[in-house]
């Protein structure tokens, strides 16, 4: 009872949040002379409005899902990875070279194997973070950020040196149709890539409700020198978790490439690693809790597109509320005080 | 007169009724003991008058008059002190820094450090502290972190000297000279409340004591006019077995064996030095000395927590010197940790997830956790180890500290272990669950299983263990089947025998 | 070989890196102070942008950079308010708290330059802070080259390290700042009011953070531009955590950090043979580098990060 009764708080802090966010974006909508009915309107239609817009929704959606959870599997051994975008960088560029060098594999193994690489290349950028931290204590934080400038530096070096398609714009040749996730709805960009985050989603629930690795993994998130005590090595947990947490966030990357944009191009991401951040924390750092999270942020990412043209209001609204969301959630306590008033 | 007076002193925290209705009077001038056992309300109850708490009802007179006390810095002003049972000291700055922090000597702005060193030293020579103003507070002994303490205090004029469990962490040596100096203090005019749950002390340093029973008072009476045994009735509110029975037992093989075993920590500073130990089938092997003379180093090279840099250490023969936790539990290793709550428990986990903490293993198919088999496993424990709770979906953290501590216990013996490493198993827990415990570890004896038992109980190793090894500094500096009081005074002190 | 040699011992290069350490130096003592009073501080980055952002818009409104240093200052004091009552008041984790703060300030700034001049990728040119020559200082050769010639903030960032360590270490202020980042219930059971300490050091944290913000905007370019801060904020916590939680050693190693851009810069300007991106890099590795170094030597605060509630 009791139990169930902390699943709907959680639930409960996370909506007060959200609409404490909004809230305050209202108030700043309103300070700067614009209208906040149709600016909040035209986001909701923007995301919501017609079946290609909630089309591009799901297809922001997707990447979020996938940095979200990279964020949330940190926070389960207790690291804050927030070397998301660097990851996501590396394993799109990683995903786009080895889809146009095997070429000539068929879509049934190209396409997994592609992914793998994908999210190889996340998990080996982000296990430089997890080691350096359980070697010497180099906090997490300020060295996954110092990896996302690196990464994208790298894969931006190595892009204008070595894989650069001739002309002007950084960006690789495409990657062969047998590499491509198909879509769902012609012209949508929605591909299958949707099934296969939310398969992830599910995997990941299962792995941290069911399996033992999961349950070590939690432990040392909870506390490192009780799991210690119990035989539990928490340095390998942590860099394991980093690693799979990296793995997402190349997935993140990879899903981009083989469904959205076909190849790779410097600066791709409008910033989804950070949105990542948003997502795990308003969803509690459950798999669940990540993909109505990401659905959330990915509405606002493309009611925000809608907001910016028909209201004029710059979509940085959107980060603004992110930032909001994140120290909102992190304080149940400044919710309940407000609750009791 | 009352210099002290409590008056309906009430105070709730959730459920728990720590203190209610305490009435009591302190006279000028006396040594005062509050006395009882651990969860009686003793500390809330100064903590209330010391401003760290507020009462939910009552009042508090001082000198008479009503006070409110809702800080520190108003029980300051009104003449109070505490000395806290865990010092309130930072361990990197100066004992002089330590003591003037809030209350600083100044010039043109600065803090005036030559000034505050003179202060120190003329009030530790006034009352013998002989504390050196310029020492660092970690790189001191756990008295003079004492002295530092009872300095901060008299550095802020206090006439009211609160003590919470002062002798917890002292030898009896030290115990003695703390005794003298309170004697000097008294003879000084200052009054002094004694928070102790210790029988003998209470008679040996008090004029008056009251006596505190699950958040009441049961009694206050003179100290001249009372006996131990009297006070321990009260105490615990029928009559106590003072010392636990064990039958005579002969010891089997060696189980455990340590060899020359010496571990360095930062700077190649030495933690243990050439420890050589060994403990043999139904045979509990007890390991005296005063906190932070390397037992918590001991407890975690046992448990395969350190890499020492000599030395061996063997199990059933076997040399585990190289083995991971993890391997050395597989062999039969079982391990109450000294701090519960930090390294033996997931405070924010549910009891079924902590009772298969380091055994999970055996829980385990395919990857995959085996929940009926865990929850059948888990019912079996709290009932047979009478773990107080309500249902296994409740997190660690609600349970009180006893049944936090039977659960742990529980774990840790269930898993059919040859040898149990048991660190402080009856730290911060009330008298049932402590003669709980110590059956338990019987139990267990008897079985013929190993025991090490790394105990500051000099209570708890002289009535459980078969032998003492005393501890001082990371080198073992004695070892005997039985020692007195005194004795394992003088060897955890540092001093030779004879 | 001889090239790079040349640009590591010119006198130019340590000039530039003087400038260049401005911001990282404010904001690496921001980050002491409150570090040394128990709360991690991510959130430098945003307080670096958020000053920046005000001093532009000072300056833009009043046609005064001096009145945009004020402002900078005042928006830091802001925010700084705001981080405490966060991770003070309402007790949100620390490291979560931060980067929150720093994704708000990401978005505000870039809204507002939105909304105030319309355009998402920098600010109007406004004016900045113009040099000041000390007449005697100047003539002096090579430390005339390095301290002669600077505009205010430079010479305030001299001022503030020395200050910095004069506070923390000589005044009874300090000496109750470091015992509440050691052992916060000592402090208590000693009557110091902690809260107001701990808040006094947050706000003063914001301040300087908004100093460095205010050099970054104007004393460097005269323009806002979309985060630019570009990770300094986090920079300059590695500084803090690698000079020891010391002014001093803060400013030292912003100094090392402000280097080694410095020999960046300069090596690109040069056209040597390696590519600029690698170039560029090298600051996030030193950053890197210096902090798994620093970690193992050093030792925080002892109550860094954790939550005490006052006693009442």
């Amino acid at each position: 009872m009791l139990k169930r009764l902390k699943k709907y708080s959680d639930l409960g802090y996370s909506l007060i949040a959200i609409i404490l966010a909004f809230a305050i974006g209202a108030l700043l909508i309103y300070l700067s002379g614009l209208n906040v009915g149709k600016a909040y309107s035209a986001l909701f239609n923007g995301a919501f409005g017609s079946l290609f817009n909630f089309t591009q929704t799901l297809m922001n959606t997707i990447p979020l899902i996938f940095t979200g959870l990279a964020v949330a599997i940190g926070f389960k051994s207790g690291l804050f990875n927030i070397g998301g975008e660097g990851q996501m960088y590396l394993g799109a560029f990683v995903t786009a070279i080895t889809a146009i060098y095997l070429s000539f594999l068929p879509s049934i193994i190209l396409i997994p194997l592609v992914l793998l690489a994908g999210g190889l290349a996340g998990s080996a950028w982000s296990f430089i973070p997890g080691y350096l931290k359980t070697r010497t204590g180099a906090h997490e934080v300020v060295t996954t950020i110092m990896m996302n400038y690196i990464g994208i530096l790298a894969t931006s070096f190595l892009l204008l040196r070595y894989f650069q398609e001739t002309g002007p714009i950084p960006q690789t040749v495409f990657i062969p149709e047998s590499a491509r996730l198909p879509e769902l709805i012609e012209f949508s960009r929605l591909t299958w890539a949707i099934f296969i985050a939310v398969f992830v989603v599910i995997l990941c629930d299962i792995f941290y409700k069911r399996t033992n690795l999961g349950y070590k993994i939690q432990t040392v998130g909870k506390n490192s020198s009780a799991a210690e005590y119990a035989g539990i090595s928490s340095d390998k947990m942590m860099v394991l978790s980093m690693m799979i947490s990296g793995f997402m966030a190349g997935l993140a990357g990879a899903t981009i490439v083989m469904g959205v944009l076909h190849r790779f191009i410097t600066n791709f991401s409008p910033g989804y690693g950070f949105t990542g951040i948003a997502v795990a924390v308003l969803g509690r750092n459950k798999p669940v809790g990540v993909l109505f999270a990401a659905l959330l942020f990915g509405a606002l990412q493309t009611g925000g597109i809608t907001m910016q043209l028909f209201a004029k209001i710059p979509m940085d609204l959107m980060v603004v509320i992110q930032g909001l969301v994140i120290l909102f959630v992190a304080t149940p306590v400044l919710i309940k005080k407000l609750l009791r008033k | 007169m009352n210099i002290i007076e409590f008056k309906g002193i009430t105070k709730t925290f959730g459920s728990l009724t720590a203190n209610s209705n305490i009435d009591l009077q302190i006279k000028k001038g006396e040594i005062h003991c509050l006395l009882g056992e651990n969860g009686a309300g003793k500390t809330t109850l100064v903590n209330i008058l010391f401003g760290l708490y507020n009462q939910d009802k009552g009042e508090i007179f001082i000198a008479g008059k009503p006070c409110d006390i809702n800080t520190p810095h108003k029980a300051i002003e009104l003449g109070l002190g505490m000395i806290h049972q865990h010092f309130m000291l930072v361990d990197r700055l100066t004992t002089t820094e330590n003591i003037i922090a809030g209350e600083e000597p100044m010039k043109n702005g600065f803090v005036d450090m030559t000034r505050a060193k003179k202060q120190v030293r003329k009030i530790s020579d006034e009352y013998h502290l002989s504390v050196e103003p310029d020492a660092i507070v970690e790189n001191i002994s756990v008295g003079e972190q004492q002295r530092v303490e009872i300095l901060k205090v008299l550095y802020r004029k206090a006439k009211i000297l609160i003590f919470d469990e002062p002798t917890a962490v002292l030898t009896p040596q030290e115990v003695a000279s703390l005794f003298k100096i309170l004697n000097k203090l008294k003879a000084g005019g200052k009054t002094i409340i004694f928070i102790t749950h210790k029988l003998e002390e209470t008679m040996k340093i008090s004029d008056r004591v009251t006596v505190l029973r699950k958040g009441k008072v049961i009694d206050t009476v003179n100290t001249s006019n009372t006996s131990p045994k009297e006070l321990a009735k009260m105490m615990v509110g029928r009559e106590v077995l003072l010392r636990v029975e064990k039958e005579k037992k002969k010891s089997g093989e060696t189980v455990l064996e340590i060899r020359n075993v010496s571990l360095y920590g930062k700077h190649k500073r030495p933690l243990l030095q050439n420890i050589n130990i060994s403990v043999n089938q139904g045979e509990i092997v007890g390991i005296a000395g005063v906190a932070g003379n390397g037992q918590l180093e001991l407890e975690e090279t046992i448990a395969g927590l350190r890499k020492i840099q000599a030395g061996q250490i063997l199990l059933n023969g076997e040399d585990i010197t190289g083995k991971q936790t993890k391997e050395r539990r597989g062999k039969g290793l079982s391990h109450i940790p000294s701090d519960r709550l930090k390294r033996g428990l997931v405070p924010s986990s549910d009891l079924a997830k902590n009772i298969i903490l380091g055994n999970h293993n055996a829980f385990s198919k395919k990857g995959f956790l085996q929940r009926d088999k865990i929850k059948k496993y888990s019912k079996n424990i709290i009932e047979k180890f009478d773990i107080r709770c309500r249902s296994l979906q409740d997190n660690v953290d609600q349970l009180s500290g006893g049944n936090q501590q039977k659960l742990v216990i529980g774990r840790e013996l269930s898993t059919n272990p040859v040898f149990i490493l048991a660190a402080q198993p009856t730290r911060g827990v009330d008298v049932g669950a402590i003669e709980f415990i110590h059956q338990n570890l019987l139990e267990i004896r008897k079985k013929n299983k190993a025991v090490l038992l790394i105990s500051a109980e000099l209570e708890e190793l002289m009535s459980l263990a078969d032998r003492i090894l005393v501890i001082y500094e990371g080198r073992i500096v004695s070892e005997k089947k039985k020692y007195t009081r005194e004795e394992l005074g003088l060897l955890m002190a540092g001093e030779k025998l004879g | 070989m001889s090239e790079i040699l040349d640009v590591i011992f010119n006198i130019n290069t340590f000039s530039a890196a003087i400038r260049i350490s401005v911001p990282l130096v404010f904001a690496a003592i921001g980050g002491v102070f409150s570090e040394r009073v128990g709360v991690i501080n991510l959130g430098l980055e945003g307080m670096l942008l958020g000053g920046a952002f005000s001093a532009v818009l000072g300056s833009y409104l009043t046609g005064n950079p001096y009145i945009g240093v004020l402002l900078a200052m005042f928006m830091g004091a802001i925010i700084g308010f705001i981080f405490a009552l966060f991770t003070l008041k309402f007790e949100a984790n620390h490291v979560v708290a931060g980067v929150g703060l720093n994704i708000l300030l990401l978005g505000t700034t870039t809204w507002l330059m939105q909304i105030i001049w319309g355009s998402r990728g920098t600010s109007v040119n406004v004016t900045g802070l113009s040099e000041i020559t000390i007449p005697l200082i100047s003539s002096i050769p090579i430390i005339g080259k390095l301290f002669g010639s600077h505009n205010i903030l430079v010479y305030l960032m001299f001022v503030v390290v020395i200050l910095s360590w004069i506070v923390l270490f000589r005044t009874p202020f300090g000496l109750r700042l470091r015992v509440i980042g050691e052992h916060p219930k000592a402090a208590d059971t000693l009557g110091i009011k902690i809260r107001k300490i701990q808040y006094t050091s947050l706000i003063f944290s914001g301040v300087l953070c908004g100093l460095g913000g205010a050099y970054l905007s104007l004393g460097h370019l005269n323009w806002f531009s979309m985060n630019m801060s570009a990770g300094r904020g986090y920079m300059a916590l590695a500084a803090n955590i690698f000079g020891g939680w010391n002014p001093l050693g803060a400013f030292g190693a912003s100094y090392l950090f402000a280097f080694t851009d410095a020999l960046q810069m300069r090596m690109q300007a040069l056209n040597l043979n390696v590519p600029n991106e690698i170039i560029q890099m090298v600051p996030y590795i030193l950053t890197i580098l210096v902090l798994a170094g620093a970690m193992i030597r050093s030792r925080p605060p002892a109550a860094l990060g954790k939550h005490y509630k006052t006693s009442r």
